[in-house]
């Protein structure tokens, strides 16, 4: 058994982990914070994503002795006591999600993209997000939500979310 | 524009509220089943088979029963004692739920492992050793009948050959007659290959058995809770677990599509193991057991021919159907229909006579036949109608928009009988296309077409025009395991004015929670933030038989719209007792019931509301609550028109879908936000299969493609910028003229996207590819041509 200290959401944490044990099960069993989620075994789907030290990253895919010393973020830390982050806001207004499974994942991979590129094109979201899969959403409003997320960001004029079915 | 009876804060239908679930998805407050955690749970691994077709000679479970941690090492031979080790399907065939002696697929359920974490449960998995004799799959459906083939199910009584079941439909002997007489026949064969639904959520059950209480809940991954809790009563019931003590609640579901329909052997082997050892059982599959063993869609061999005449009318469709089922029955159709609604196949279009026939047979692959994303087997049938008609159009020489304008049912011909029996409630076809063409300017795109093809490029242009059949389904033809496929809802408006609405159906992301809330809102004026919305618990929810097959709107959104209906007239018969007039002088609008002529004179449903229990008529049951099963008298038929446009690469065929256009018909809408997300993600599983998916078997009987690093579900990067639009023909026999879409643009749009490709390579003579189109597809297809 391993121990290791590591901060979730800004709090600190201890844990004693078998070296095996992945970060993605630390999170959901260990700490019974349950909005990162699972969709496969491969790293195909960034269902799992998080943010480690600001970069995201598949949580299936790393050990959790690895997040020794790392500054984590999930999908419980996104909001803060002034409200929702505006990923989460843009999310929403867009409808950009339907059953919600991948939402966690793809909002946190959507954050790390407008750090480094805050007002990015169409194509370069689509590119952006193409480590994660959704299945419900067929990606358009997606791709408007995190450009609306962006625009708030910076304080932009926010593009519509008015549905274009006419 | 579409016209909304009630104000944006009533939010009644047409209006484009946002979705009251989304709260907790986005905070990370959804509760799926691996977010539940009991108690003394114990976790669930299995052994699955790694051949396809093998005897089992033993099976050794020493090594795991070592680890410590592993609790117990479950395996056929123990659920036979229990007569538990196979279970009915729900076309009534029957399936293992774990083998005594062979295997019928690779990754077949074979032991299963409990034990105290997750962890040690895969360490028990890998180390319980069995001993196979592997022998030679039937893998090929064409071979299934041949004489030498080996018998699947020598288990079942009578059964000599591989042959499942015959199905027909349509008027054989006349439709050989208009073929034998017309001008112009054009045939193909179309293969529609094995797919998965793939959900981000595999599936998983947590069964928690309390032997004190004699009580089962079971917390799973169900598209139909109601109807699963029937199920595990008539299959347990003989070991004690009769249905009032057992509790189905299926949660937060991340993505269904089908794959949740069916009754998994895991979610059996989970309450037999906690039925024996009064612990929780908490069993989640891994995404390649998901893709590899649960229920598959498709897998259909279609040979359909068109007869018409020279100048391009159609005056008869065939179709032959080679269905692979695996190696049982266990699609998820209504009863009476062994190929689903497959018999909507003869279109849009205005003519009398077909045939249809099928005939399904065992192999060694995976069971099921269950949906993706389509109402029971209509994503096949349109996707034959849809090319054989372009194909009919290429021989007649005439351009495919055109061929379907001269061939469409008209709108005032509604209701239409259909050669196959349906009677199709609304439809307006030519508007449909005619938006479409607009919006994609679809002539200029014909020119730009031609001079691309002057300088060698490949342009091609496709169209589908499809009618869908949703709904399911009338209780004189629609059942599942004898249950009539109604469905329900139940509203109970609180003293003050607020209401909670039950249902028989299940979202997996639909979005129930705001939709119903606006159906009530609609028809009571209680603003739609103030109904809650309830479902997928058994003990609270009404029986209904669940969300598939866009049932959802037209079976327990009308429900909702009658229960509401019962509840405003009480409403104003209590509204006539508080303003003292009688019923036949008031009037209403969203919220309130007036005098005639005295507006001022009102009382609004709130008003009304708390004088049901506050003081309510003498002689009148106090409350204010109604609950409505409804029956529908005939499925809603919504229709769409999609032109796609793609550019296809000369030297790599690599394909690029330029524009996808597509103007959908689901009648009268509820949430145009809502309709559209639901078109957005139904036209992305529509280019999946087109262009990526297919579960691919070898001879030996090995997927080759069984993780999602190989099984290409669409990311943002393949999915094109959908374009979206409607026309609105209301369903003249539901409540409130809606119909159901979920599933219309995964229907429509892999013919379109298909009669695009095929439209682009008719420069080399190509007439027909088989989905999913790959450049390596074309590559392999215009080298065999002796074209490159």
């Amino acid at each position: 058994m391993h121990e290791i200290k590591f901060k979730v959401n800004g709090v600190e944490q201890t844990a004693s982990v078998e070296p095996r044990l992945l970060l993605v099960h630390l999170i959901r069993e260990n700490l019974s914070m349950t909005g990162t989620h699972i969709g496969c075994d491969t790293t195909s789907c960034g269902a799992c994503t998080v943010l480690i030290d600001g970069k995201s990253a598949k949580a299936c895919t790393i050990l959790a002795v690895q997040a020794n010393g790392k500054d984590i973020t999930t999908v419980e830390g996104l909001a803060t006591a002034e409200g929702l982050h505006p990923i989460q806001e843009g999310f929403k207004e867009a409808h950009a999600l339907q059953c919600g499974f991948c939402t966690p994942g793809m909002m946190l991979r959507a954050v790390e993209l407008l750090e480094k590129n805050p007002n990015p094109t169409e194509e370069e979201i689509r590119w952006g997000i193409s480590g994660n899969l959704c299945r419900c959403t067929g990606y358009n409003n997606i791709v408007t939500a995190i450009q609306y997320a962006g625009a708030k960001m910076r304080g932009a004029e926010l593009p519509s979310t008015e549905p274009e079915f006419v | 524009m579409i016209k909304c009876k009630t104000s944006k804060a009533i939010g009644g239908m047409g209006h484009s509220v946002k979705r009251k679930e989304d709260a907790r998805f986005i905070q990370g407050k959804g509760n799926y089943v691996d977010d539940v955690k009991l108690p003394g749970m114990l976790y669930m691994d299995i052994v699955r088979s790694p051949y396809a077709y093998a005897k089992i000679k033993n099976i050794d479970a020493s090594k795991a029963l070592e680890i410590p941690g592993v609790v117990a090492v479950v395996t056929g031979k123990d659920l036979e004692k229990y007569n538990l080790h196979w279970m009915p399907t729900l076309m009534s065939d029957t399936q293992m739920v774990l083998p005594t002696d062979t295997v019928m697929y690779q990754a077949q359920e074979v032991a299963a492992v409990i034990a105290t974490s997750r962890y040690i449960a895969r360490d028990g998995k890998e180390a319980v050793m069995v001993d196979y004799e592997p022998m030679t799959p039937l893998m090929d459906a064409h071979k299934a009948l041949d004489a030498d083939a080996p018998l699947m199910r020598p288990d079942k009584e009578g059964q000599t050959n591989n042959h499942i079941w015959h199905w027909e439909v349509g008027d054989k002997e006349a439709t050989d007659k208009v073929f034998a007489d017309a001008d112009v026949v054009v045939k193909e064969h179309m293969y529609i290959p094995r797919i998965h639904v793939a959900s981000i959520e595999t599936c998983g059950c947590v069964a928690n058995y309390n032997k004190v209480e004699n009580h089962l809940t079971m917390y799973m991954t169900t598209q139909a809770p109601h109807a699963i809790r029937t199920v595990i009563a008539l299959v347990a019931g003989h070991v004690g677990l009769t249905e009032e003590k057992i509790r189905v609640i299926s949660p937060d579901i991340g993505g269904g599509f089908g794959g949740k329909v069916p009754v998994y052997p895991g979610y059996v082997i989970a309450i037999a193991v906690s039925f024996l050892t009064g612990a929780p059982i908490k069993w989640i599959e891994d995404r390649s057991e998901n893709l590899q063993a649960d229920s598959f869609a498709r897998d259909y061999h279609i040979d359909v021919e068109m007869a018409g005449t020279k100048d391009g009318k159609i005056q008869a469709t065939r179709f032959k159907v080679l269905a692979d089922h695996g190696y049982t029955d266990a699609s998820a159709n209504p009863s009476k229909f062994p190929t689903g609604l497959f018999s909507i196949g003869t279109g849009s279009y205005d003519y009398g006579t077909a045939f249809m026939e099928a005939d399904a047979v065992y192999t060694n692959k995976p069971p099921g036949g269950v949906a993706y994303r389509c109402s029971f087997r209509v994503t096949e049938a349109v996707h034959a109608i849809e090319r054989i008609t372009d194909i009919f159009a290429k021989e007649v020489n005439k351009d495919p928009a055109q061929l379907r304008f001269e061939n469409f049912i008209k709108k005032e011909d509604f209701p239409w009988k259909s050669p196959t029996g349906w009677e199709y409630d609304s439809g307006d076809y030519e508007a449909g296309l005619k938006k479409a063409m607009d919006a994609v300017e679809y002539d200029k795109l014909r020119i730009e077409q031609a001079e691309k093809r002057k300088k060698g490029k490949l342009m091609g242009i496709g169209i589908s025009t499809f009618t869908e059949v949703v709904g399911a389904g009338p209780s004189k033809d629609f059942d599942i395991l004898g249950i009539k496929m109604f469905d329900s809802a139940e509203i109970r408006v609180h003293p003050t004015g607020k209401a909670i609405a039950r249902f028989g159906t299940k979202s997996q992301g639909q979005g129930h929670e705001t939709t119903y809330a606006q159906i009530v809102a609609e028809e009571l004026g209680i603003p739609y933030e103030h109904v809650q919305i309830e479902e997928g618990d058994t003990d609270t929810a009404p029986y209904g038989l669940g969300t598939y097959a866009s049932r959802s709107t037209p079976t327990a959104g009308a429900a909702a719209a009658v229960a509401a209906r019962k509840l405003r007239d009480k409403a104003k018969k209590i509204a006539a007792y508080l303003l003292e007039v009688s019923e036949e002088d008031l009037e209403w609008e969203p919220g309130k019931f007036f005098v005639k002529g005295a507006p001022d004179k009102a009382k609004t449903i709130q008003e009304i509301v708390f004088a049901a229990y506050t003081n309510h008529p003498p002689g009148m049951e106090a409350g204010f609550e109604a609950t409505h099963y409804y029956d529908p008298p005939n499925l809603t038929f919504p229709s769409g028109a999609y032109i796609c446009v793609v550019d296809i690469d000369n030297e790599t065929f690599e394909i690029k879908v330029r524009r996808f256009v597509a103007i959908d018909d689901c009648g009268n809408i509820i949430n145009p936000m809502i309709v559209q997300g639901q078109v957005h993600g139904g036209l992305t599983q529509g280019i999946a299969p087109a262009m990526y998916e297919e579960l691919i078997y070898d001879e030996q009987g090995n997927i080759l493609n069984g993780t999602f690093m190989d099984y290409l579900v669409p990311t943002a990067v393949e999915s094109p910028s959908w374009e979206t639009g409607h026309t609105i023909t209301p369903s003249p026999h539901h409540p409130i003229g809606a119909k159901g879409v979920g599933e219309s643009p995964t229907v429509g749009a892999p013919p379109a996207i298909a009669n695009a490709i095929v439209d682009a390579l008719s420069v080399y003579g190509v007439t027909h590819m088989d989905i999913p189109i790959t450049p390596y597809k074309i590559w392999k297809k215009l080298k065999e041509m002796g074209k490159i």
